[in-house]
């Protein structure tokens, strides 16, 4: 037992506060952290500014909760689809007998206050990923793991909720990695794409970012759409992270230690 | 203390202090070159300010995307405007021979034009979306006069900033930068789709640009105050909208 604190040196973190107790847990103990700094960070700046513009997002949206394809769409228009909510706005037919309050100004507001973070954010994990080697190691598929064999099983082993065994403590699976790869490198690129789309001022310089994508109110469309995929993704990592053992999961992504022992909760 | 930890002190306090003067230099640049929106404090002040000044320097000059005539909207979206006073009803009787435009501060001649001195001037027209923050949008073509020319006309003086603009409808004002004020597509606009400029949109006169949002575009345009200094106007944050927790900027 008495070894274990070497184990726990390297970091610079006082070992009596993250020393484990029982024996079983002594070989699975290490220096080096399941998650670097950086990931940790960011991710966690990430999660917050994903719910910051979801919210405000979603708040912006009921001021006018119809969508429409091309350039133009309002009211006596018809739309693509309409979101059944009732709306901030009295001229907007919704069906519902009252309105919202207008919350518009500090949802914009702190939308795109927020999605400047995000950029920021983005491109900091962006340009450290690639350097490090991050997305070559943890999140490019490896070769081994392309085989048709090592898919259905992934898929089958998702399928029927089965906790990842050891290896899954310190390595992403090849769902894990194309997904997270789908996430970072197609959703958020197309998020971003978008939203600058609805921007006027942004495409009177760039009017190709909205002209191929159908027009401004196919953008606005667009950008819903992907914030579904984004939330369905969210929901997906949050049950997964519960399956395969939400404490350590959570431990790992912010202390950055991992242990592959079970969870004993 | 050991070396090593006395020398990453002094290594990050260097690093925090360039930061802080990096900042610093920053901040004075971005004013010097106006970059900083009117509502540049608060909460959301750095998100503002980092919007304004990259899409000032991306689109300084860059025109709004015009449209053909057969993408007209037919018929265009009139969004809720507040009742009439009866002294516009009186004005709109009138077939609003009475309607003044009136420009001063910071121009050598200061006065009003009548709506058909507006249109002695050369008449321009453009077809552009006019998009309201809220979602929905729509095309028109509009006529008018660029408030250039009128700027022009009145002498604005070189060293202005910004162009206030007043609606009829009290305590409704705005106000743009000289990028925008002098911008080709931004319009004093008295006619849409080959008509009168309607009231529902804002008739008889409605500032219109393109390149921002649908609320800076005012509707019953009646004042213009040329000035070098937001601070003098209401509560300083460029605009009634920035004063009700709307951005002054809205070209996002």
């Amino acid at each position: 037992m008495r070894n274990l604190s070497a184990a726990c040196y390297h970091s610079g973190v006082s070992d009596s506060a993250y020393a484990p107790t029982s024996a079983a847990s002594v070989p699975t103990t290490t220096a080096t952290a399941r998650h670097s700094a950086l990931v940790r960070i960011t991710h966690w700046i990430t999660t917050l500014c994903f719910f910051a513009l979801l919210v405000s997002g979603l708040e912006i949206v009921i001021s006018h909760p119809r969508f429409y394809w091309g350039e133009v769409g309002n009211d006596l228009t018809q739309p693509l689809f309409r979101i059944p909510v009732p709306s901030s706005r009295r001229l907007v037919p919704t069906g519902y007998s009252y309105t919202l309050p207008d919350a518009n100004g500090w949802s914009r507001y702190l939308h795109f206050q927020t999605a400047w973070f995000l950029i920021i954010t983005g491109l900091l994990y962006l340009i450290w990923g690639l350097f490090s080697g991050h997305f070559r190691r943890n999140l490019l598929p490896r070769g081994a793991d392309l085989s048709w064999r090592e898919i259905t099983s992934t898929m089958g082993r998702h399928l029927r909720f089965q906790r990842p065994g050891a290896e899954g403590t310190w390595s992403y699976n090849v769902l894990q990695r194309s997904t997270y790869l789908l996430v970072i490198f197609v959703l958020f690129p197309l998020i971003i794409w978008t939203g600058l789309a609805m921007s006027p001022a942004f495409v009177s310089a760039f009017p190709a970012t909205v002209n191929v994508l159908g027009g401004q109110q196919s953008a606005r469309t667009l950008h819903f759409l992907v914030t579904i995929a984004l939330v369905l993704f969210l929901f997906v990592h949050v049950l997964m992270v519960c399956i395969s053992g939400f404490k350590s999961r959570m431990r790992a992504m912010i202390t950055g230690r991992a242990s592959a022992n079970k969870e004993r909760t | 203390m050991s070396d090593l930890s006395r020398r990453k002190m002094i290594k990050t306090g260097l690093v925090a202090t360039a930061g802080v003067a990096g900042l610093g230099v920053a901040a004075k640049l971005a004013q010097m070159y106006g970059l900083v929106p009117p509502d540049h404090g608060g909460l959301y002040g750095l998100g503002e300010t980092l919007t304004y000044a990259s899409q000032r320097l991306l689109t300084r000059h860059s025109l709004a995307r015009e449209f053909s005539k057969s993408q007209i909207s037919k018929p265009p979206f009139a969004n809720e405007v507040e009742p009439f006073t009866d002294e516009f009803k009186r004005l709109q009787a009138g077939k609003f021979a009475e309607w003044r435009l009136a420009v001063n501060g910071m121009v050598a001649r200061p006065g009003s034009y009548s709506l058909d001195q507006l249109k002695s001037f050369p008449s321009h027209s453009q077809i552009t979306m006019l998009q309201c923050e809220e979602g929905w949008s729509y095309i028109a073509d509009w006529v008018g006069v660029p408030l250039s020319h009128v700027l022009d006309v009145a002498g604005a003086l070189p060293q202005a900033k910004y162009v206030v603009y007043y609606s009829f409808e009290p305590d409704t004002w705005e106000s743009i930068d000289m990028a925008d004020a002098l911008h080709r597509q931004t319009f004093v606009t008295y006619g849409m789709n080959g008509d009168d400029l309607p009231v529902g949109h804002g008739g008889p006169l409605r500032l219109r640009l393109p390149r921002q949002m649908g609320y800076k575009s005012v509707k019953y345009l009646t004042h213009l105050t040329v000035t070098d200094d937001m601070k003098k106007f209401g509560k300083g944050v460029g605009s009634v909208s920035a004063e009700y927790g709307y951005a002054w900027y809205a070209g996002i």
